[in-house]
């Protein structure tokens, strides 16, 4: 049994957020503290060598994404002196003290503006809008200390001097708990200017979206950020050249960010022995559904399902079967109950055909048409959608017609087809601009692959068998 | 150049082109939508999917989009390919998913995009059967109408209308398959360019109201290529005709020149040729003063060359808005020594001036594409958006250069647009305006600078000194001038292709002087330098190339006695010189007008002959590039209507039989001008447009109804009119290959009914025409150039005590007299007015809106306008009549001027 | 119309961003929170203040589910529609909540009291089923506390 639980251990019990003190006594910034000694390539290496993949459901590797950061400014800009901002007076004034005639106008040199020459910007992606996740809202609010001082480190690593926070709206508890943070944060300088008497500056601002998933997607969080449409940008570029404002940015997970702190502090052989499989670290798993004790836990990463549903999520309630269940949140393929001994970490979740993901697991039991669930799933989807591009602004919303008119019991053989068919077509990696419409047709293909019977049904009763 | 495969052959492709480009290049058919050739890429549709292959043995592939796929080296891809095809037909179904299939009442229908790429991926059967949402439309203002309900979401508008053309006021709101393309409230649009989009999208979203009034499907429009004759850009058009109204402007296609897009007063500023107050029959009046009588062609002919047969006592004056044969043609009529430009001396000098530059010296005149491709601009003392709009577009365009050039090392490829809009962000590279007053280009402006016409010359003295010091000097600089001077200078010095944009405004000497001075410096400092100089009219250059009295050496002329008749040429002189003056030309002299629409001088003509429009005869026009141009008739005018040149070698042949050869048709004109002034001789390379064989069809192949046209009046199918100046004939039959690059009559290709077809008809998409571009470039820099200076600075303007100097403002829509006969286009005109800067308005006692009196008598409401400088007073062009622009005027207030004008 | 003290709260957060353009969302929020939601007056000022147009400040607004162009009721009731919720008993919520104020989703009570609106995930599927009522979660709920909840706010409003 492996026992080491560094994100949440002493988040306490009664769910209040560490404070700056509290957290400090927990071995708190002393990962900065020693980040701080070391040169940027190296905070980067270390990461690299711990095997530290993105939490965010990507499973990007977070050290190869710091590296992506050019160390020189490739990007050049045009500033001061070529930057002349004009300013217009008014009403026009004689000026006798000109030789000439002025004519209203007076002129400045001045830079474009105070961000003109800032390097890197580091984003920590809080938007958790995936349906049947909440594992960063835990991180969040029991210690948003771990999250800045991942920040810190990180924006260190790639030479950021400004980050954001970018929150999901409805988390209102975290918002509050993270800006009090950030004030005890500067106040004891692991913010601001000169951190811990270092020639590295950073801050961090909070930013609360207003509910879109879409925003999540790391680019379309950029354009959030900047204040535009918050729709996914094309690549290339790539973010860590071309990120918010045109600058390299970086944009990592909330429960990535909160891996940092301890792997600087522990180094990178104790965070590879956390986990069972070759993906080091722990996982934040949770399991919600008509389990005894929905909830979260954090894990050796590679823990099994059986383990999390069985031991932590104290089994099914009483009257219910497992049939199903999605991996890591509503854009995983299904897997069923003999699947449990899966062990959740990428590679093995993938090797079943679906995804770790953010590793919150949604069940499904044998009361709940799995036909409705994911009738229910794709109006998430098309109701999320950017509507950027064709198969998923009006793929999905046909696709989630077609699963209510099987429920209404007005489903056609053909139906079917129509279904495999998106799941077929809009599922394929490239078949969309980002990849929301392919996970949403994750559930649905593996639906139609585990649940065909059910499907059937609908079409043959013409009525939801479950009703 | 790269090889890549297709179905596993090999094909050579540029290498910064991606797969979409490609294969349309190689003349595949490959469906898309939101892809365009001057927008870029935005991988928003999903229409283009092609498979791709790893390598020979990959027989799986991945479904790639081509257009956001770059067309690397042994790139393998299939267009064939059986889940290919399946994936593009299932994006045709999902975009069609809320369509409302109205195609019979849609006016795209025909030259639908959608349809033919619904066509072209085999997409038959409908098969959702679930609800469709609807919106709710807008009133876009008199061009544009809207039908929301047919968007495919493919985001080409917003990315043409923000992105391309700097419009604020039309975006995208909302989300998923809501998303809703509009303004922010009912309202016609702020830009210019608004009438693009109904080029730019590929379904009936956004279709031309002025089309819809008198609506005709794309098929049974008669259509031949023109040039617009709006202003001195020369843009190229297709003019569409039926029944004998001319029924809307489409844009044609020219890589040099205006690309795939025109400005809305060229789209829709056509109807005047519609107009009631078009003039269709000879007349005379016995007497001055004596009611007009009637005349038949023939008539009309034999008085005019009687006339003209007592040659020596005739006076011709001509017109910049008439073709160079028409001008050529009265030359010829009247001799030369007593041919006039129609040009008033001022804008005439200037307009020699222009010529001796650009064929004296080494700076080179730019086409509208060269202009988009500086790196540096200085305009000086235009405000370009309402002079010649499609400059502005392309000074837009221009703007991205600089930091294009900066971004070279991230290695974005230039189609992909969104990318390289993300890496370049609101960096512009430097375009310096110095104005009299704010324009529409200032949002992208590095700098503006707002003056009277003097110290602008000024600022372009000081720049052309920092340059070169062999330039001359400007005293007494302000220290913000030299400042402002200094800026630009560096940036223009630190560009490539540095630009200078100038024009006749102001009629001014020294700006154009100061122009071509910073042009010159920048030469002499080996760049690749070029002098735009903007001209308001469709033919000035031509005109002034073909040189002639100016009209006020005309004017004396006359008044010497010199001449008793006076042959006036498409030329309403109301415009350009004051009535007193016009009077005194014109009063006990025969006067004699050929002209298509009535003014104030057809009111007073002797001897009356109307005359065709661009769009019912051919010729030439030289835009202010100096680039010679063709446009073609398209269609015959109703009632006698001749063109200009037509009459006026009719006149002449009948006194001189043995003439008439010269003057049997355009080409035979052309070669004969040509040969008579060696300044045109490259008009000679576009000569003979009649040897095709076959005449080219103005009339689609599906033109439909030929015969039932005059059924009620002869059942008979009437033999097609005649044209002996082109190579179109009015007929559906004909020529049926692509004709060459000039005569391009409408863009079609098998299965291509859309403008997309337009595709065929490039060597590569979005390069030049097949066979190259049209049009003979009149003005080249000399092997041996001059490098000398010209003019000395003005000495700084002063406000006058009492006196504003009226200086002219233009209106896109308004200043331009043919235009201001369309509808909307009056509709959207501003009212009269004299702009004053608040302070000036303020010492005067004016408010807005109230009546000032100007020296003249005129009286005129007033306008705030607080860019405007003090001691000035601006006056819109072709709407508050005839000032003497230049000149200084005391202004009052009409309230408080002792009861006189009052009652105005 | 935007007040001075939304005016002074929004310029206090520009300092924070590079450019105006970056506070659109939050300056939508600040005017929001003081009627509930964003008038086109509100928006016209919120963009001039942000040196945006109207429509570029509209394409932002209309894009998130959060920020109202339509006026709303008193009290704003979103009830968790998504999947750990909807398996954990939301149609039965559902339909309570439609017979407490007989309305649906997307509609407002015709005494201006409340709005019922679709939202997508809480983010608190473990404690499933889920509401927040204005800025109050509400976990676990059967329907029976949702009519006790609703019926306390339908009860202050009526004292
Ligand atoms: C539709 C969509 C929604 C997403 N939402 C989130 C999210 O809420 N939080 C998150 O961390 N990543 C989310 N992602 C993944 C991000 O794009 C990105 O990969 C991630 O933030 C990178 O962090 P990591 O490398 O630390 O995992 C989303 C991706 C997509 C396509
Ligand atoms: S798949 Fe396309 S429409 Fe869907 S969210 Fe991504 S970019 Fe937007
Ligand atoms: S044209 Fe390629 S995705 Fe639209």
């Amino acid at each position: 049994m492996k026992t080491e639980r560094p994100l949440t251990q002493h988040i306490r019990a009664d769910g209040l957020a560490l404070n700056l003190r509290e957290y400090e006594a927990t071995g708190g910034y002393q990962g900065l503290r020693t980040t701080l000694q070391m040169e940027q390539h190296q905070v980067t290496k270390t990461i690299q060598d711990s095997t530290l993949w993105g939490r965010g459901g990507a499973g990007f590797g977070t050290g190869r994404k710091w590296s992506f950061v050019p160390d020189k400014d490739l990007h050049k800009r045009h500033i001061f002196p070529n930057e002349i901002v004009v300013m217009i007076e008014e009403p026009a004034v004689w000026d006798n003290a000109l030789a000439g005639f002025t004519t209203g106008v007076k002129w400045g040199f001045m830079p474009k503006g105070e961000y003109a020459t800032s390097p890197t910007y580091l984003v920590a992606n809080a938007d958790e809008m995936e349906a049947g996740v909440f594992k960063d809202r835990v991180l969040l609010e029991g210690n948003p200390h771990q999250l800045i001082e991942g920040m810190i480190i990180a924006a260190y690593a790639v030479r950021a001097d400004t980050a954001f926070i970018f929150l999901r709206w409805a988390y209102k508890e975290a918002a509050q708990r993270i800006e009090k943070a950030l004030a005890e944060a500067r106040q004891a300088n692991y913010l601001g200017e000169h951190i811990l008497g270092t020639d590295f500056s950073l801050d961090i601002h909070l930013h609360i979206s207003a509910g879109r998933y879409i925003c999540g997607e790391a680019t379309a969080l950029l354009n959030s950020l900047e204040g535009r449409r918050p729709t996914p940008r094309a690549k290339p570029p790539h973010t860590a050249t071309v990120g918010l404002w045109g600058r390299p940015t970086v944009v990592n997970n909330v429960e990535t960010l909160s891996n940092v702190p301890h792997i600087l502090r522990n180094g990178v052989d104790w965070y590879k022995a956390l986990s069972y499989t070759a993906e080091g670290g722990t996982k934040l798993y949770g399991v919600s559904g008509r389990v005894k004790r929905p909830g979260w836990w954090e894990l050796p990463m590679g823990t099994t399902a059986r383990e999390i549903v069985q031991e932590h999520a104290g089994g099914m309630l009483d009257g219910y079967q497992l049939r199903g269940f999605l991996p890591g949140g509503a854009s995983t393929d299904f897997l069923l109950a003999e699947h449990l001994d899966v062990r959740m970490d990428l590679k093995s979740v993938a090797a079943l055909g679906s995804r770790l993901g953010t590793g919150t697991m949604i069940i499904l039991d044998d009361k709940t048409c799995p036909v409705s669930m994911t009738a229910n799933l794709m109006h998430f989807f098309a109701r999320e959608s950017c509507g950027w591009c064709t198969p998923c602004r009006d793929g999905l919303p046909w696709t989630a017609k077609v699963l209510d008119a099987l429920e209404a019991g007005q489903g056609r053989p053909e139906d079917i087809d129509r279904l495999q068919k998106h799941a077929h077509l809009i599922g394929s990696p490239d078949s969309t601009f980002c990849p929301l419409a392919p996970g949403a047709m994750e559930p649905l293909q593996s639906a139609l692959q585990y649940f065909a019977e059910d499907f059937q049904e609908h079409v043959r009763q013409q009525r939801c068998p479950w009703h | 150049m790269v090889t890549i495969y297709i179905e596993g052959k090999p094909y050579q492709v540029p290498e910064d082109h991606n797969l979409l480009q490609a294969c349309l290049s190689l003349g595949f058919d490959l469906p898309y939508f939101c892809w365009h050739p001057a927008l870029g890429s935005a991988g928003a549709c999903r229409q283009c999917a092609v498979k791709q292959f790893k390598d020979v043995d990959d027989t799986q592939g991945r479904i790639v989009m081509a257009c956001m796929t770059p067309a690397a080296e042994s790139t393998r891809i299939s267009i064939d390919d059986p889940e290919a095809r399946e994936f593009r037909a299932a994006v045709i179904e999902w975009l069609m998913v809320n369509h409302p299939h109205d195609c019979p009442i849609c006016d795209e229908g025909g030259e639908c995009h959608l349809q033919d790429m619904t066509v072209m991926s085999g997409h038959v059967n409908r098969e959702y059967r679930f609800p469709k949402r609807t919106y709710r439309n807008q009133d876009l203002g008199p061009f544009i109408g809207h039908e929301m309900n047919r968007c495919i979401a493919c985001y080409r508008c917003v990315r043409f209308y923000q992105d391309y053309a700097g419009g604020r006021d039309f975006n995208v709101t909302g989300a998923r398959d809501h998303v809703y393309f509009g303004r922010f409230e009912d309202g016609p649009f702020e830009s210019e360019f608004s009438g693009n989009l109904v080029e730019i999208c590929p379904t009936g979203v956004f279709t031309d109201k002025t089309l819809h009034r008198h609506y005709t499907r794309k098929w049974d429009l008669q259509t031949a290529p023109s040039i617009c004759v709006l202003c001195g850009a020369g843009c190229n058009t297709i003019p569409g005709e039926r029944y004998g109204t001319l029924r809307r402007i489409r844009n044609r296609y020219h890589h040099e020149v205006n690309g795939y897009f025109l400005c809305d007063r060229g789209r829709y500023g056509y109807e005047f040729v519609n107009d009631e107050r078009r003039l269709r029959q000879a007349t005379r009046r016995a007497r001055q003063g004596d009611h007009a009588e009637t005349l038949s062609p023939a008539q009309a002919v034999a008085e005019l060359a009687a006339l003209a047969a007592r040659r020596e006592r005739l006076i011709g004056i001509g017109s910049p808005r008439a073709s160079l044969e028409a001008n050529f043609a009265l030359r010829a009529l009247v001799g030369a020594e007593r041919f006039s430009t129609g040009l008033p001396a001022q804008q005439a000098g200037l307009l020699d001036l222009i010529l001796d530059v650009l064929r004296n010296g080494p700076v080179r005149s730019p086409s509208i594409r060269d202009i988009a491709q500086a790196d540096a601009v200085l305009v000086l003392g235009e405000d370009v958006t309402q002079v010649t709009p499609r400059v502005a577009l392309a000074l837009r365009q221009a703007v991205r250069q600089e930091p294009l050039r900066e971004l070279a090392e991230l290695h974005i490829p230039l189609w992909q647009d969104a990318g390289i809009r993300e890496a370049i962000q609101d960096e512009r590279g430097p375009l310096f305006i110095a104005a009299v007053h704010a324009t529409h280009l200032d949002d992208v402006a590095t700098l503006t600078y707002r003056a009277a016409p003097d110290d602008l010359a000024r600022l372009g003295f000081a720049v052309a000194h920092l340059l070169d010091t062999q330039a001359p000097d400007v005293d007494d600089l302000t220290a913000e001038q030299r400042l402002i001077a200094e800026a630009i200078a560096a940036d223009l010095q630190a560009a490539e292709r540095p630009l200078v944009v100038t024009g006749v405004t102001h009629g001014n000497r020294a700006l154009v002087q100061a122009a071509a001075n910073v042009a010159l410096a920048l030469c002499n400092a080996e760049r690749a330098a070029s002098l735009a100089c903007l001209v308001p009219e469709s033919n000035s250059i031509g005109l002034a190339m073909m040189g002639g009295m100016n009209l006020n050496a005309a004017l004396q002329y006359v008044q010497e006695g010199q001449a008793d008749t006076v042959i006036i040429l498409e030329n309403d002189l109301h415009r350009r010189m004051e009535t007193v003056a016009i009077a005194s030309l014109l009063a006990d002299r025969r006067v004699v007008v050929l002209d298509y629409l009535e003014n104030e001088i057809t009111q007073i003509a002797d001897l009356f002959l109307p005359t065709a429009t661009f769009a019912e005869c051919s010729g030439t026009l030289v835009n202010y590039e100096g680039r010679a141009q063709r446009f073609f008739q398209v269609f015959e005018p109703a009632g006698d209507v001749r063109p200009a040149h037509r009459w006026l070698f009719e006149a002449m042949n009948t006194g001189r039989e043995n003439d008439s050869e010269t003057w049997e048709h355009l080409d035979t004109i052309a070669k004969t001008l040509a040969q008579a002034m060696p300044q045109f001789a490259p008009l000679l390379s576009d000569v003979p447009l009649v040897a095709l064989g076959m005449k080219i069809p103005r009339q689609s192949p599906r033109h439909s109804g030929r015969t039932a046209i005059h059924a009620d009046q002869d059942v008979n199918v009437p033999r097609p009119p005649q044209d002996p100046d082109s190579p179109l004939s009015f007929s559906m039959e004909g020529f049926e290959g692509q004709p060459p690059a000039a005569l391009i009559p409408r863009y079609w290709a098998p299965g291509w009914n859309s403008v997309q077809a337009l595709n065929k008809f490039q060597q590569e998409v979005g390069g030049p025409l097949r066979g190259g571009d049209p049009g003979q470039r009149l003005l080249e820099a000399p092997a041996s150039p001059r490098q000398t200076y010209s003019g000395s600075a003005p000495s700084a303007f002063r406000p006058r005590a009492e006196q504003w100097l009226l200086v002219p403002i233009h209106h896109i829509f308004g200043s331009e007299p043919l235009s201001l006969l369309t509808p909307g286009i009056a509709a959207l005109a501003p009212h009269p007015y004299l702009a004053l800067n608040p302070a000036d308005a303020a010492k005067l006692g004016l408010v807005e809106g109230e009546t000032a009196l100007l020296d003249n008598g005129n009286s005129l409401p007033v306008k705030l306008l607080p860019s405007l400088p003090q001691g000035v007073a601006g006056l819109p062009v072709g709407l508050a009549a005839r000032e003497s622009m230049g000149t200084y005027s005391s202004l009052r207030s009409a309230k408080r001027a002792n009861g006189s004008a009052e009652s105005d | 119309m935007m007040t001075p003290q939304d005016r002074r709260e929004i310029e206090a957060l520009l300092h924070t961003y590079p450019t105006r353009q970056a506070v659109a969302l939050e300056a939508l929020k600040i005017v929001q929170r003081r009627q509930r939601w964003v008038s086109d007056d509100d928006l016209r000022d919120v963009a001039a203040l942000l040196e945006m147009t109207p429509a570029e400040l509209d394409g932002v607004a209309t894009f998130y589910s959060q920020v109202f162009r339509q006026p709303v009721g008193e009290h704003v009731i979103r009830l968790c529609d998504s999947v750990s919720c909807w398996i954990m008993g939301e149609i039965a919520l559902q339909e309570r909540l439609s017979q407490l104020l007989g309305i649906r989703t997307g509609e407002t009570t015709p005494d201006g009291r409340f709005t019922w609106l679709p939202v997508s995930c809480l983010g608190v599927c473990e404690q499933a089923p889920a509401m927040m009522l204005d800025d109050t979660l509400y976990t676990q709920l059967t329907p029976e506390d949702l009519e006790a909840i609703v019926q306390r706010y339908v009860q202050e409003g009526s004292r």
